[in-house]
């Protein structure tokens, strides 16, 4: 990488960045109880619309693991999941009925968020239906793995994107608010991933599962992307680029050993396909702000329609992160 | 008789107090030395919370900062101090704020009692060991080291390449013989006492501030002028990194750590409740063990330090993404591939498979679909039969469906008609097997009903592609293991050459084929490659085969199957 390139993604970076700045304009706080935020606090950054029936799941869940406070841009929901999260005492919650199309599907201003609140803390950028597992996640909290990767000079953490799916048809079983999603969508594809270096930024580029098996199979290269960089001890220079695929300085992206060994790293367990989905996606489909023209949107919902089972016959059931750990979608790399 | 605790503490001052404590109840003396660096409020605190206990004391304070000379100060003054302050202590062990006592402290104090002459020290010479960090072992003692390596990595490595080339070296005083070991050690009074009075220590000092980690070698070199017998081994159980960095113990070490029988242990995460509640409350020790046997937990950190610097052969992943020749093992395990066979005999795959008892595809580069065994659209790890797919990233099909499927060896056909992309991985990849009849292909294309101007056409361009293809398998990267015949010279004897690639896929030479699979009829495949050189296409990689009939060994419509002796 020579220095003309190296400068020139640093003018992305400030490109980003003053973009989210610009953007802060769009936030109106419901919430803000960012002073409560305490040095080493972990964070939760997330965006949401009309999620009401998975928020208790999803803040249980991360309290649970651990996650000190939350910060959640609401995007114009109307199912009351606004005052569900206003009321909650480790929430701060801002919202606007802006595009998020045009805030590059919630990154700037999530960028903006985390420039303003998280310089110095490890953060965590999920999404409602993504739950996050590491090694070790069931018997050690989060900070025993934020203090291993500060004691190891590690500032980025990876976790694959892993679509989880129901068997038979995903609408068969209603989905209940409160309830694990796991217990519905607990099957995923082990091993059918397709992996690419990306030369720019220096982050690997993962597509394949069950979307690329059912949805995408005439145009794998138009599959969604399933490399995560979620958990990040946060820089207010640091930017994210495309959702949490990469970030710059692409340094951070380096989370891969090129060496024949495996760094640590973990995987979001994606509960898209529930019940729910059907309905959001002929909603996005209207509204038109998901990415490359909602063509994930449509394709899903033509597929859907026909058979929308994706399930097979060597799907993998989910137990637990050894199971992942032992099928080589993750690794313990040094931490034992 | 009893043994002195020197404590050096930096951070999770309030384990350090817990575990002081617990040193003192057992009626240790205890002397800690604060981290320079902890806030003054901190310290404080920490001083006060321990003001009850009258045999806890507290020494001059230095920075310690990684790899640098106060901790050895450090060391120094808490242990002069133990030594001036409590004359009846005859062992002194030093430990630090994150160590954890294992087994009850009485245990450790008889143990000590037993040998009252024995320093535990770890203690080897720079060349017998394999553990230094950055390649420095013998050199830490003779360069110059005034940059951090942490901070300053680079400056670092320039200024010990700089005094490589010029041959600077910096001369170790007279009768030392450099030892380096675990920081961790307990050493008896007369030892710790001998190196700290030195009439030459203002020297020795002088000499170590300059050597690079002089906690890993400043008392382990100077025991060995003093000591009378030294354990070479550290009591704390401490491992170790491929970056040098200790491994910490957590909530679910704790069965581990019970039956490791160590002293103590380090390091302990500051927030694993559960191994400070167990180790520092309950009695269960009283089971007379006697020596510490740390080897499940030595097997545990050692997986990890390999799959951290070698990983998993084969895989290909999120975290492990090696670059072309790092890869330690391009596949997960051995693999198949024949070119030719699948043409040549009318019923290879079952025949295969029954011969060697391992999965037998078609063609899975073909460019309809991936022909899985059994006509599966989907195989282990949902690894789908779509050829766009496929097409999209061979090398990652490849690659997964051998790791999808270990344990339970694959093969499968190759062939000009298919996708070629991977002709490079297999040739260099020490895990196939490739088996070529060279000019095979025409086969189909005698027996097919097509016009000849077609055939013509298609097999111009399957030789040219076969022709790429042998020309990969003869380069000198090759790494996998190769035959190739022409038909000609194949079908002249058949079963050896079969049974050469069968003995080696089920590595047994014992049992001889008792059965064969059918070859087509040739009869008439002289004429055809005439009738194709008459045409002006020369198919030359089928070896010489006489125009008239007879090229086949055997006549007939129904032709039986080899039987052999």
């Amino acid at each position: 990488m020579g220095a003309w390139q190296s400068y020139r993604l640093r003018l992305k970076r400030r490109r980003f960045l003053f973009r989210a700045i610009r953007k802060r304009r769009e936030l109106r706080p419901v919430t803000n109880r960012t002073k409560r935020i305490k040095p080493g606090d972990i964070l939760l950054f997330s965006t949401q619309r009309n999620e009401a029936i998975r928020l208790p799941y999803f803040l249980k869940y991360y309290r649970d693991m651990g996650v000190n406070h939350f910060l959640i841009v609401d995007n114009d929901s109307t199912d009351g999941s606004v005052d569900y999260l206003a009321d909650q005492k480790d929430v701060s919650l801002w919202t606007t009925p802006r595009s998020y199309k045009r805030s590059r599907f919630g990154v700037d201003w999530l960028n903006w968020l985390q420039m303003r609140y998280a310089h110095g803390h490890w953060t965590l950028v999920v999404d409602p239906d993504e739950f996050f597992v590491y090694p070790f996640c069931d018997t050690r909290p989060i900070r025993a793995l934020t203090d291993w990767l500060d004691a190891s000079s590690i500032k980025s953490f990876s976790a694959m994107l892993l679509d989880m799916y129901p068997k038979g048809r995903i609408d068969a079983q209603p989905y209940r608010a409160g309830q694990d999603p796991l217990e519905i969508a607990s099957w995923f594809d082990s091993g059918n991933y397709s992996i690419q270096k990306n030369g720019l930024f220096g982050n690997l580029w993962i597509q394949g599962g069950p979307r690329s098996r059912v949805f995408f199979k005439d145009m794998p290269e138009r599959a969604p992307a399933l490399n995560k960089i979620p958990l990040v001890k946060w820089n207010r220079r640091y930017a994210y680029v495309s959702s949490t695929h990469m970030l710059l300085p692409r340094g951070l992206n380096q989370v891969y050993d090129e060496w024949g060994g495996e760094k640590a790293s973990g995987a979001l367990l994606h509960t898209k396909f529930l019940d729910t989905f059907t309905v959001k996606a002929m909603e996005e489909l209207k509204r038109k702000q998901h990415y490359a023209a909602s063509m994930e949107y449509r394709t899903y919902a033509s597929q859907l329609q026909k058979d929308p089972d994706l399930w097979c016959k060597w799907s993998e059931k989910y137990i637990n992160w050894r199971q992942l750990e032992i099928l080589g979608l993750m690794s313990k790399g040094n931490w034992a | 008789m009893s043994v002195g605790i020197v404590m050096l503490v930096h951070t999770a001052l309030g384990r350090a107090e817990q575990v002081a404590r617990h040193w003192h109840a057992a009626g240790c003396p205890v002397v800690i030395h604060i981290d320079a660096s902890v806030p003054g409020k901190t310290h404080d605190a920490f001083v006060s919370a321990l003001a009850d206990l009258p045999d806890i004391t507290f020494c001059r304070r230095h920075r310690c900062e990684w790899g640098t000379w106060g901790i050895v100060a450090a060391t120094q003054d808490a242990s002069q101090q133990m030594l001036s302050e409590f004359p009846e202590v005859t062992h002194v062990y030093l430990a630090s704020g994150s160590c954890l006592p294992l087994r009850p402290v009485q245990e450790l104090i008889d143990y000590l009692k037993a040998r009252p002459r024995t320093d535990f020290i770890e203690s080897a010479t720079t060349a017998d060991v394999p553990w230094t960090v950055g390649g420095l072992d013998h050199e830490r003692f003779t360069l110059r080291f005034p940059f951090s390596w942490r901070k300053h990595r680079y400056l670092f490595d320039k200024y010990v390449e700089l005094q490589r080339k010029i041959g600077f070296k910096r001369r170790i005083p007279d009768g030392l013989v450099p030892h380096m070991g675990s920081q961790w050690w307990c050493l008896t009074r007369r030892t710790l006492s001998a190196i700290l009075q030195d009439p030459k220590r203002p020297a020795y000092d002088r000499y170590f501030k300059r050597v690079w980690i002089p906690d890993e070698c400043y008392f382990q070199t100077l025991a060995r002028l003093y000591a009378l017998n030294i354990e070479s081994r550290s009591l704390t159980l401490s491992k170790f990194d491929f970056q040098g960095k200790p491994h910490i113990f957590y909530d679910d070490h704790l069965q581990l750590l019970r039956r490791s029988d160590c002293f103590v242990a380090r390091k302990i995460w500051a927030h694993a409740d559960r191994l400070y509640r167990a180790f520092l409350t309950d009695s269960e020790g009283a089971m007379n063990r006697t020596e510490p046997n740390p080897g499940k937990i030595d097997r545990i950190f050692a997986k990890a330090v390999e799959r951290r610097t070698r990983g998993r052969p084969g895989l290909y992943m999120q975290s492990r993404f090696p670059n072309e020749g790092w890869e330690n093992g391009k596949t997960a395990g051995q693999y198949s591939v024949f070119q030719g066979f699948a043409e040549l005999f009318e019923n290879f795959a079952p025949w295969l498979a029954r011969a060697t008892g391992t999965r037998v595809h078609g063609h899975l580069f073909a460019p309809e679909r991936a022909e899985f065994a059994d006509r599966q659209s989907v195989v282990n790890g949902a690894l789908s039969d779509n050829a766009v797919l496929r097409d999209y990233n061979p090398r990652a099909f490849l690659g997964s469906l051998i790791w999808n499927t270990r344990g339970e060896r694959q093969c499968f056909s190759l062939g000009p008609r298919d996708n070629q992309a991977i002709n490079w991985d297999i040739a260099k990849d020490p895990n196939a097997q490739i088996s070529v009849i060279s000019g095979a292909w025409a086969v189909p294309l005698f027996q097919s009903n097509r016009d000849f101007a077609d055939i013509r056409k298609e097999a111009a361009l399957l030789q040219k592609i076969e022709s790429d293809f042998l020309d990969v398998l003869h380069s000198p990267y090759v790494k996998a293991r190769i035959r190739i015949w022409t038909m000609a010279e194949f079908i002249e004897s058949p079963m050896e050459p079969l049974q050469t690639i069968i003995d080696e896929i089920t590595q047994k030479t014992t049992r001889r084929l008792s059965e064969a699979p059918h070859m087509a009829d040739l009869s008439g495949f002289g004429q055809f490659l005439q009738n194709l050189k008459n045409q002006g296409m020369h198919p030359h990689l089928m070896g010489d085969f006489p125009v008239t009939q007879g090229a086949m060994p055997r006549n007939g419509q129904s032709p039986k199957p080899y039987l052999v002796r």
